[in-house]
């Protein structure tokens, strides 16, 4: 998915990504939040984009973007090459979830994932008042969705329990980007997740 | 076509009398290199951009001859006033591989030893030779390092070789539709090719100058066979498909089917102006191309002798260096740390895609180069 610019979340990651770091960006889209933490944060950066568009747009941003189907894998990239792989906004479009997953914790030392959280009240009474939910984070008609994933913040949870995933830090949002601290898996739009695996 | 022709251009030729060592061991006393530019070589001398060419380019890469308005060079459609290859911000230099047959020193051209063409006796060049004479090339030009190297197939072999041999020139390496070596049927493919030459009985041992003949047959039928692997299959059927051309079968073995007409006339067109020993030696290059030999086959060893930022693009329905090919460069180049984007475009013709104009494929091209900074 297209990242654009001032997103809450893009923030919340930069602060956890040190300078200096090499970074992988999943889905990079046009390359903004690369961009972003290139000039903010001085970090050696890499992005993995499938459409056409975005790596043009990418390219035209100047940043290192290799063109590549998430769903194949990370051949391409070694064993811990990197400090931070993100993943933002598009694990729900995957469809080898823990694949995916997995490639990102052997190509880099913590993933960062952010995800729609269907479990958002906003959504579920869309969904009790008849409607598929169209938000700020799910951007879409049912009809023309990329998203092939549906989950809550207690679903991904459990996933990462039963893969042996550390949930290193989790930061979960509302529709205005404003930190969401209780019940957040009824008033989180959209949940940020640092991850690590004990190697 | 967006942006403009370079318009009128001219040849010229560089005589270089410092011998050349080959890879094969050989030696070269002296040669000729024919090549033209286009754009004007900034104060810095940093806007300079040497495009290789592959197995049967030349020098003549864009703009036509003022006396030949037909001649139009091989890859016009990128280079010129406001096309990716902008002229208006870039030095242009095009130039005729060593062993060529168009201009400079190679088996049809005259062995001033002997004052007959050379013939066999022209030493085999691989694409290392070609890049140390072409550095020669930049020498006298006076461009020290190059804003880019670029070129398509073995076109980009040069520019990957490049990149290994002289990292300290070379500050963008574009690398189209390539590979890091040749496959087994890479080299079959190859061989026939070769082989159809080698046994055709105008041949000569190589030397058919001296019998004023030319084995027209083998040269003809080598390019048969490459044109059907710079195809896809897919192409093919949409422009051929199984038409004939006549309307009923004729039971014989004359020119029935369309891609039977398509490709005869292919090979007679190359074999009327092209020369056999120059093909012999175009493939041997391919095919004795592999930088990581230096490195027991590791080519992410090899790359980190480059210090280059790339640019790698492949072709999805290019087979005879498919995206997988271009792949392996890109892996060897980020397990380095290296500046390196890579695209895959999805363009219809095979490997014979980079030649084309596409809007997304110069997009990509065009959107690389306008953030070098010179």
């Amino acid at each position: 998915m297209t990242h654009t610019l001032g997103r809450p979340d893009f923030e919340l990651i930069a602060g956890w990504i040190e300078p200096g770091h090499r970074v992988l960006d999943l889905g990079c889209g046009d390359g903004s939040l690369l961009k972003h933490l290139i000039e903010q944060r001085g970090v050696k950066g890499v992005g993995v984009e499938i459409d056409d568009a975005n790596v043009l747009a990418a390219i035209r941003n100047g940043i290192n973007v290799i063109q590549g189907n998430l769903e194949r894998g990370l051949d391409e990239f070694a064993d811990q090459a990197f400090d931070h792989v993100v993943l933002s906004r598009t694990l729900q479009t995957v469809r080898h979830t823990e694949g995916i997953l997995r490639e990102m914790l052997r190509v880099g030392r913590e993933a960062v994932v952010s995800f729609p959280n269907f479990a958002y009240w906003k959504n579920l009474r869309s969904v009790l008042d008849g409607r598929m939910p169209v938000s700020e984070d799910l951007p879409y008609q049912w009809y023309d969705s990329p998203n092939v994933r549906f989950f809550t913040l207690l679903d991904f949870e459990a996933l990462c329990a039963k893969m042996g995933l550390i949930i290193r830090e989790r930061s979960v949002l509302d529709e205005e980007g404003k930190s969401v601290t209780s019940e957040v898996n009824f008033l989180g739009s959209l949940a940020v997740y640092r991850l690590t695996q004990h190697r | 076509m967006p942006g403009q022709s370079v318009g009128a251009v001219e040849s010229q030729r560089a005589h270089f009398d410092q011998p050349l060592h080959l890879r094969s061991g050989g030696t070269l006393p002296a040669y000729d290199l024919v090549f033209e530019t286009y754009g004007t070589l900034n104060a810095a001398k940093s806007n300079a951009i040497l495009v290789c060419h592959a197995l049967s380019g030349h020098h003549h890469v864009a703009g036509h001859y003022a006396d030949q308005p037909e001649n139009v060079g091989w890859w016009d459609n990128i280079v010129g006033p406001g096309r990716p290859l902008d002229t208006d911000k870039f030095f242009i230099v095009g130039l005729n591989n060593l062993g060529g047959c168009h201009g400079s020193s190679g088996p049809s051209s005259i062995n001033p030893s002997t004052g007959k063409p050379w013939g066999a006796d022209f030493p085999i060049v691989a694409v290392n030779d070609w890049v140390h004479s072409q550095a020669r090339l930049a020498d006298r030009l006076g461009i020290e390092s190059w804003a880019a190297v670029m070129g398509g197939s073995l076109g980009g072999m040069q520019a990957l070789r490049w990149s290994i041999t002289y990292p300290e020139r070379v500050r963008n390496a574009i690398v189209v539709a390539a590979a890091p070596k040749l496959s087994a049927q890479n080299i079959a493919f190859n061989d026939v090719a070769r082989q159809a030459i080698l046994t055709d009985p105008d041949f000569h041992g190589g030397n058919y100058y001296e019998y004023n003949t030319r084995p027209v047959r083998g040269l003809r039928l080598a390019r048969m066979l490459g044109h059907i692997t710079y195809l896809s299959d897919d192409q093919m059927g949409e422009k051929f498909g199984r038409e004939l051309r006549n309307s009923a079968f004729s039971f014989g073995f004359d020119v029935e089917f369309e891609v039977e007409s398509y490709l005869r006339y292919q090979g007679d067109k190359f074999a009327g102006y092209f020369d056999a020993n120059t093909y012999l030696l175009m493939t041997k290059a391919l095919d004795y191309f592999d930088p990581s030999r230096e490195d027991d086959g590791n080519l992410t060893a090899t790359m980190a002798r480059s210090k280059a930022n790339f640019l790698i693009a492949s072709f999805t329905t290019d087979w005879r260096f498919s995206p997988a090919r271009s792949k392996e460069i890109v892996a060897a180049l980020l397990a380095n740390g290296r500046n390196v984007s890579y695209a895959e475009i999805d363009l219809n013709f095979g490997h014979d895609s980079f030649l084309m104009e596409d809007a997304h494929y110069h997009g990509v091209i065009d959107a690389y180069l306008r953030n070098i900074k010179l």
